[in-house]
């Protein structure tokens, strides 16, 4: 009876247990259903603007752990409870249950802290499941192929041409085939092993994507953090699509300049609004720089919609230009205290554009969960215009 | 630590343990490592069923072994032969004391009138039991896939505590008619009108009525789901009853902890006491982990806010031999729960010896209150009531298979949580299939029915 050690096993040998932690398997599962229930809220989650983390290809995401619910009484406003040590009646102290700093001296506690859990989310993996979610179209390129394929390795067959004879893998082969160890090893035919290869797709040619923003005095900072949002996740999208993507960043006042992408976030302008001057800089730089026969291009343009009267035709010119060139011309509206629906200065240029047939589309993006709304809108309206032309 | 000496020390322990008045059924000691312990604790019983629920706990108690708060240096098992799981990396000292402490359980769990009770109707096999529930709900997940089970379990388990101990563990189903009353025909009036129309009399004796389900409200809820939910499987009732099963046996270890610790303390400081066989050295370690352990308050505060069981229960025992004799001592650990010994045994004197006091917590303020020995008393007992858990009960089965739970907000002082009581509404929804209702009060007073779906 009063072994130590179990008798009938032998001592040496691994106990089960150091082999499988079930703590660790049902913490995965944990693990997995919180990663199911961010995925369901995704959208809402990534709405949220503190997300976007410069160039980073993971985002990370708080979430607080999952409870397993039982019946439990309302907290009450008052509740009594006993406790040991030197007091007096009628002695008060901070309750460290609500207070209590970690490092704070006082009564040892009473409840378990919350811990939280980061996350860390892949954006690739983000934007996929956000295309399914969604059911976002897949862009349609206008310039080049829409795909091309390339060969890469995949997988061993017994015939092949010589080039491709993978040595290390025969050999194992080999070594299977004998099994013991110590004999001379002969290779047959049978042991050979060539390497395959198989043509997989990639996604198409290059693209440029050009996001103008209005920086004049009337943008406040939430409406440029809106309007970065929704140009982190545009980009994202159109990654899908594009092996080579360049972005270029422009801001515009009543002049334009063109900004490398993390001093874009930061400027902030004064005065007055011309939008044809950001248009004309982006003319220039693609006349510049990229050719649209060999290049798609897109412009994302956001602005508070004010634009100054007298620009109206210029603007209208230097948009309809753009236009002619780019696959796509999308404005967002980022006015949060005032919600205008596009009855703007530049909400009517936009419009304008799209009565002459050009691929285009607008959005007002208010508010932060309509971040995605935004997205959803502009890669429909990108798809119908594709099709359409 | 040398194996050999500590072998030699459980012999000679255990001798002295039974010449002291304790009587024990034989326990399987072993010794595991630390990671394995900790599961143990978070799973309660060696083998467990899986459940994302425990990965919960067990990150937790990773935390808290991580910031050195807890650490286990034994868990054992009530059972003929007991099993006691001692941590591999104790020090010989603290092997000594664990091994003293362990019998103490055993003695407990042998001779305690609860513990006889509940191993009577668990068998006193629950590891081996708990492990063919694992092994059967390992097939479930086979057979049905892991969502279907864990939807199961996600029900039963939020459920865990509600159970009835007061019934049996195998307990049949409500008696299907109402027992015809008997008719009493030997007064007059009876007779009389029994000659006047026979048939008319007849019938009345004749019609069975159909019981209601449940006859009277009904707290085994575990119970109640696996019987009567109107579509489930025989493979998610039979989890319904694993889980009870569990529950019947985690029962008295919850309703003794203060009685039961305290028990297995006093036991390892006595034994250690009168076991001359040890080496000084090794006393005076194993002196000072029992200090830690009974230790009334954290060793950075001055102040807690909350007892330790095991401080508790040794001072109390202590006393209670000093007054009353071993004899005296022997009769209350057989007979008593937490309840009672506290009730009975925490007296005023005791309760300003150690200091212990009664607070009032409101608003982020804790104010301590003017001593009062039996609300003293409630304070300690008031998490214990009713296996830790709100008074629900299963109130009316409606004719459509509507469940009808209430909340029994006079017995808890005020009404349920209303989020977290929807969350298990819809735990329960999606096993029961059919509409489930609960009613509590609100944050007034005022009758309040939440619904799934």
């Amino acid at each position: 009876m009063n072994t130590p050690t179990d008798t009938r096993r032998p001592l040496d040998a691994a106990r089960w247990y150091d082999l499988f932690s079930r703590g660790a398997r049902d913490w995965l599962r944990h693990d997995e259903k919180v990663r199911e229930s961010v995925r369901k809220h995704l959208p809402q989650i990534v709405a949220g603007g503190d997300l976007i983390t410069g160039g980073a290809r993971t985002v990370r995401v708080p979430v607080k752990m999952l409870e397993h619910y039982h019946f439990r009484l309302r907290k009450a406003q008052e509740s009594q409870g006993a406790g040991q040590g030197k007091v007096k009646p009628g002695d008060v102290f901070a309750d460290p249950a609500q207070a209590g700093g970690p490092g704070e001296k006082g009564p040892g506690g009473r409840e378990e802290g919350e811990v939280q859990l980061l996350l860390e989310l892949k954006i690739d993996d983000i934007v996929d499941w956000l295309w399914e979610e969604m059911q976002l179209p897949n862009l349609k390129t206008r310039v080049g192929p829409s795909e091309e394929s390339e060969w890469v390795r995949e997988g061993w067959d017994r015939r092949g041409a010589r080039s491709r004879l993978d040595r290390r893998r025969s050999f194992k082969e080999l070594v299977k085939r004998r099994g013991a160890p110590g004999a001379i090893p002969t290779f047959t035919d049978e042991d050979l092993r060539y390497r395959q290869l198989a043509r997989r797709r990639r996604p198409a040619v290059r693209a440029a994507v050009f996001f103008l923003l209005d920086v004049s005095g009337s943008m406040s900072d939430r409406d440029r953090k809106l309007a970065k949002t929704f140009f982190f996740w545009t980009v994202q999208g159109l990654r899908r699509e594009y092996r080579s993507l360049e972005t270029v960043f422009v801001a515009h006042t009543t002049e334009a300049w063109e900004f490398s992408e993390p001093e874009f976030f930061q400027v902030s302008g004064s005065g007055g609004t011309v939008a044809s001057t950001g248009f004309a800089k982006v003319q220039e730089i693609i006349d510049d720089r990229y050719n649209p026969a060999a290049c798609n291009i897109y412009l994302f343009y956001a602005s508070d919609g004010d634009n100054s009267a007298s620009d109206c035709t210029q603007a209208g010119e230097g948009l309809a230009a753009i236009a002619a060139d780019a696959c796509f011309a999308g404005y967002v509206e980022v006015s949060s205290g005032l919600s205008r629906q596009l009855d703007t200065e530049t909400g009517r240029l936009f419009a304008q554009l799209a009565a002459a047939g050009a691929a285009t589309g607008s959005y007002a993006l208010n508010d932060f969960e309509d971040v995605w709304d935004a997205v959803r809108h502009f890669f429909s309206a990108e798809s119908r215009a594709a099709e359409g032309a | 630590m040398s194996e050999a000496a500590w072998q030699d020390y459980v012999q000679r322990i255990e001798e002295l343990a039974s010449r002291s008045g304790l009587s024990f059924d034989p326990v399987e000691f072993e010794a595991v490592p630390d990671s394995f312990m900790m599961e143990i604790a978070v799973y309660g019983l060696p083998v467990r069923m899986p459940h994302w629920s425990f990965g919960l706990r067990y990150i937790y108690q990773l935390i808290q072994r991580h910031m050195g708060h807890s650490r286990l240096f034994e868990v054992v098992f009530p059972g003929n032969p007991g099993h006691a799981y001692l941590a591999s990396g104790n020090g010989l000292a603290e092997n000594v004391l664990v091994t003293a402490h362990v019998l103490g359980h055993a003695d407990f769990s042998r001779n305690n009138l609860l513990f006889q009770r509940c191993q009577r109707q668990v068998s006193e096999h629950i590891v081996e039991h708990a492990a063919n529930h694992a092994r059967q709900i390992q097939q479930a997940i086979e057979t049905h896939g892991l969502e279907r089970v864990e939807t199961v379990l996600d029900a039963a388990l939020a459920l865990e505590q509600h159970i009835d101990i007061d019934q049996e563990l195998r307990r049949p189903r409500y008696p299907q008619y109402i027992e015809a009353v008997k008719t009493v025909a030997d007064d007059r009036f009876r007779k009389r009108f029994a000659a006047l129309e026979p048939a008319a009399a007849a019938a009345g004796a004749e019609t069975r009525k159909r019981a209601p389900v449940p006859p009277h409200p009904e707290r085994d809820l575990l119970w109640f789901v696996a019987q009567y939910a109107p579509e489930m499987d025989s493979w998610e009732r039979d989890i319904f009853l694993a889980v009870r099963e569990e529950s019947f046996y985690f029962y008295p270890v919850f309703a003794t902890q203060i009685m039961n610790e305290g028990w297995a303390s006093y036991w390892h400081a006595r034994l250690l006491r009168e076991a001359a066989f040890i080496p000084q050295q090794a006393y005076l370690d194993a002196v000072k982990c029992h200090s830690d352990v009974v230790r009334p308050v954290a060793a950075d505060s001055q102040v807690a806010l909350n007892l330790n069981p095991y401080h508790l229960g040794f001072a109390m025992w202590e006393k209670i031999v000093e007054e009353e004799g071993m004899d005296g001592a022997l009769a209350i650990r057989a007979q008593d729960d937490d309840f009672g010994f506290i009730r009975n045994h925490l007296t005023r004197e005791l309760a300003e010896e150690l200091e212990l006091f009664r607070y009032r917590a409101r608003d982020g303020q804790i104010r301590v209150l003017e001593p009062d020995l039996n609300a003293l008393h409630e304070a300690i007992l008031a998490p214990k009531y009713n296996f830790g858990a709100p008074t629900v009960v299963a109130q009316h089965l409606r004719a459509d298979g509507t469940l009808e739970l209430a909340h029994d907000h006079s017995l808890d002082g005020r009404g349920l949580d209303l989020e977290r009581s929807r969350r298990v509404l819809d735990y329960l929804q999606q096993v029961w299939r059919r509409p489930v209702l609960l009613t509590t009060v609100n944050q007034a007073g005022l009758v309040l029915e939440l619904s799934a779906p």
